[in-house]
């Protein structure tokens, strides 16, 4: 009786993740092993070309600059946020600074990007300033380049990180720093040997819930970044619209979910017992969160 | 207690003058104290009334607003809590839940980068003082409540501190484990023989392991005495409010020769007190006498010319809780005064007292102290 109820309850998801995660899977699984039509689509015939073709250097450089690109990201990301976390945990007004680290969320994320151009652009406020106090000067070129995407993607996912981080941070015992401090341990021992190892699920989550979106990114390279800072997403956004190769498109989009859902499963079974996860986020959340851009 | 045994390790406290706001509140109000070397002292007070504040002034996790605090000697103001000699055991036993019993108690050594070998000795010779050694893989959460305290215990003891600070260490076991982890830690500070500063709102537990309390109020101190001189001299109305049970007379001072005061108290009538004040005939007096010291019969006692104070009432209520019998016992006046009468010799003879019996109760005016008196 009980373990038929519980099915029940499970039902919602099992039938949201067959519609909306697997039924799509499936649809790109399939794509990536038939052949390519001329003009866009398929041809209902087994190859393996598209896989192939991802052999070629290019694409194997590109996947190395997505891989390193979303390394560095994630880790500046979780350096920025930890901090904001455990101060907005340490607070006594959550409330107000949880909201404004949401209040970003309203706005399209496309405008945010367009935002950073407006600040940051040639033609943008802060090369506004250079040019009127060093008149005559033909001002910084910030964007179009990997560093510029870098910052974006930092500030894209820095809320993604501070909302787990926080979280976990809010259920710690902070008398635990007190007696870290009390034997002997400094105040950055108390944090690396006390704090760290005690919020290691809010730091994964977080790791996660930037990680994979980054990984998968294509509006913020497509925009701020230039020629070297191509990654998969946007070569896949390519093979669809441009070069129409619909398999190879298939077969990239096949390997980046595979390899970050194996990345998130692993992640997933190495956490200790004890240790649950923040925000109840199963990996297919992550997955999800990933798949919006 | 100090026992002769041990060897005097701890360093002594002079707290002077300390005061502490937490915003507009006044958590601490100029309170001077004086710890000695390797001494049991306790810290007693109702909930809220800043021994926490106290302590952690003293371990460095806060720094006062005024005053100063000296660890033999030497100010320690401004220090760090890893930079003074003293190590705290907490409320909640702060266990780190990442770490194993092993490692919680190793962990102010691998701090100091001790080498492997000694790390190992010396946990396992502090697991065996609060007998732990067979616990020492486990995680703080497969541990019942008695032994994390043990782990936060050994954990604290672990660095040799010449002070450990005890912050209401036993409140959240129950009451049986209580006494024996009391009984423990007396015979553990009789072992390492440093200071031990303890926090409690328990008068029992003070006054059974203390050499010295300070009681404590609203941010001050209102006494400082051995167990003996806080139950037996209780210097304010709440000191003899809080430690154990009292019976409390206001009267207007009669007559004063030397220590023998007389008195009138009101609808009660004359009352005897024997003791050193500097209150004056006139004056308003509280005096206080405690319900053990008091004798309840049926017949009027004989005074036989000494110093005794007789009272007449009837039992309101009687409570029988094994070793003695409590009684409530309203006073003609409407009063009702605390007797306790222990069961100690049946064989005497006593006859049964109960409830609505008419009783004396007698008590010598040298068992009665003035804890407060006001000029008028
Ligand atoms: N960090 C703090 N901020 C504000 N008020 C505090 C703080 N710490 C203690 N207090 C207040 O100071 C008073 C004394 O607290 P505490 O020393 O913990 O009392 P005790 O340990 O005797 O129960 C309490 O009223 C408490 O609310
Ligand atoms: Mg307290």
């Amino acid at each position: 009786m009980k373990q038929r109820a519980g099915f029940l309850y499970t039902l919602p998801q099992i039938l949201w993740l067959l519609v909306f995660f697997l039924a799509p899977l499936c649809i790109i699984i399939a794509y990536s092993f038939l052949k390519k039509g001329l003009y866009g689509g398929v041809e209902p015939q087994f190859s393996l070309e598209a896989y192939q073709a991802m052999a070629n250097p290019s694409i194997l450089m590109v996947a190395w600059r997505t891989l390193r690109i979303s390394v560095i990201a994630t880790i500046l990301t979780i350096l920025i946020a930890l901090p904001c976390g455990y101060s907005i945990a340490r607070s006594s007004n959550q409330a107000i600074r949880l909201f404004l680290v949401i209040v970003p969320f309203w706005t399209n994320f496309l405008v945010r990007i367009y935002a950073w151009i407006a600040i940051l652009g040639n033609e943008g406020f802060i090369n506004d300033i250079i040019r009127w106090v060093a008149p005559g000067s033909a001002g910084i070129q910030f964007l179009y380049n990997q560093w510029a995407v870098v910052l974006v993607l930092v500030y894209m996912y820095l809320p993604y990180a501070i909302l787990p981080l926080f979280s976990t941070i809010d259920k710690f015992d902070f008398t635990l720093l007190d007696a870290a401090r009390d034997l002997g341990a400094t105040r950055f021992q108390s944090y690396t040997r006390v704090l760290l190892p005690n919020i290691r699920s809010g730091l994964v989550t977080a790791g996660l819930f930037t990680f994979v979106p980054i990984f998968g990114a294509y509006a913020v390279p497509l925009l701020i970044g230039g020629k070297d800072s191509y990654m998969l997403g946007n070569i896949i956004a390519d093979q669809l619209t441009k070069t129409r190769n619909w398999p190879l498109a298939s077969a990239i989009s096949m390997t980046v979910t595979l390899s970050t859902t194996i990345l998130v499963f692993l992640v997933a079974l190495r956490k200790p017992k004890e240790q649950k996860w923040v925000f109840d986020a199963d990996p297919s959340a992550a997955m999800s969160a990933a798949g919006g851009r | 207690m100090l026992h002769g045994g041990a060897a005097v390790k701890g360093s002594d406290v002079t707290v002077s003058g300390v005061s502490k706001s937490f915003g507009a509140f006044k958590a601490l109000k100029d309170v001077t104290l004086s710890i000695q070397k390797g001494e049991f002292f306790s810290l007693l007070g109702p909930s809220g009334c800043g021994k926490t504040t106290l302590l952690r002034l003293i371990g460095g996790f806060e720094d006062p607003d005024a005053g100063t605090i000296e660890i033999d000697g030497r100010s320690v103001l401004g220090l760090p809590p890893d930079k003074r000699h003293c190590n705290t055991v907490f409320q909640s036993y702060a266990l780190f839940p990442h770490l194993t019993v092993f490692e919680n108690v190793a962990f102010p050594l691998r701090i100091r980068k001790t080498p492997r070998k000694i790390i190992d000795d010396r946990v396992m010779h502090y697991l065996s003082l609060v007998q732990l050694e067979m616990h020492a893989g486990k995680k703080p959460s497969q541990l019942s409540g008695g032994q994390k305290q043990r782990v936060a215990i050994a954990r604290a003891l672990i660095n040799e501190p010449s002070i450990l600070l005890l912050d209401e260490p036993l409140s959240a076991l129950d009451a049986k484990l209580r006494q024996h982890m009391l009984m423990e830690l007396d015979s553990i500070h009789d072992k390492v023989g440093i200071t031990f500063i303890y926090v409690t709102h328990d008068q029992q537990e003070a006054l059974s392991v203390s050499d010295r309390i300070a009681v404590m109020n609203a941010g001050e101190v209102l006494q400082v005495g051995s167990p003996r001189q806080i139950y037996e001299n209780p210097s304010t109305e709440f000191v003899a409010r809080f430690i154990g049970e009292t019976n409390i007379f206001a009267m207007k001072i009669t007559g004063k020769e030397g220590v023998h005061i007389s008195g009138k108290v009101a609808g009660i009538g004359p009352l005897l007190v024997d003791d050193e004040t500097d209150a004056q005939v006139g004056d308003e007096a509280l005096a206080t006498i405690r319900p053990e010291k008091i004798r309840i019969s049926r017949e009027k006692p004989q005074t036989n010319g000494g110093r005794i104070n007789i009272m007449h009432g009837v039992v309101a209520e009687p409570i029988y809780s094994g070793f003695q019998t409590k009684y409530i016992v309203r006073l003609d006046s409407g009063m009702t005064v605390t007797v306790f009468r222990q069961h100690a010799n049946w064989s005497e003879g006593i006859p049964d007292i109960d409830w609505k019996d008419e009783v004396y109760l007698s008590f010598s005016a040298a068992d009665m102290v003035i804890v407060e008196r006001r000029a008028t």
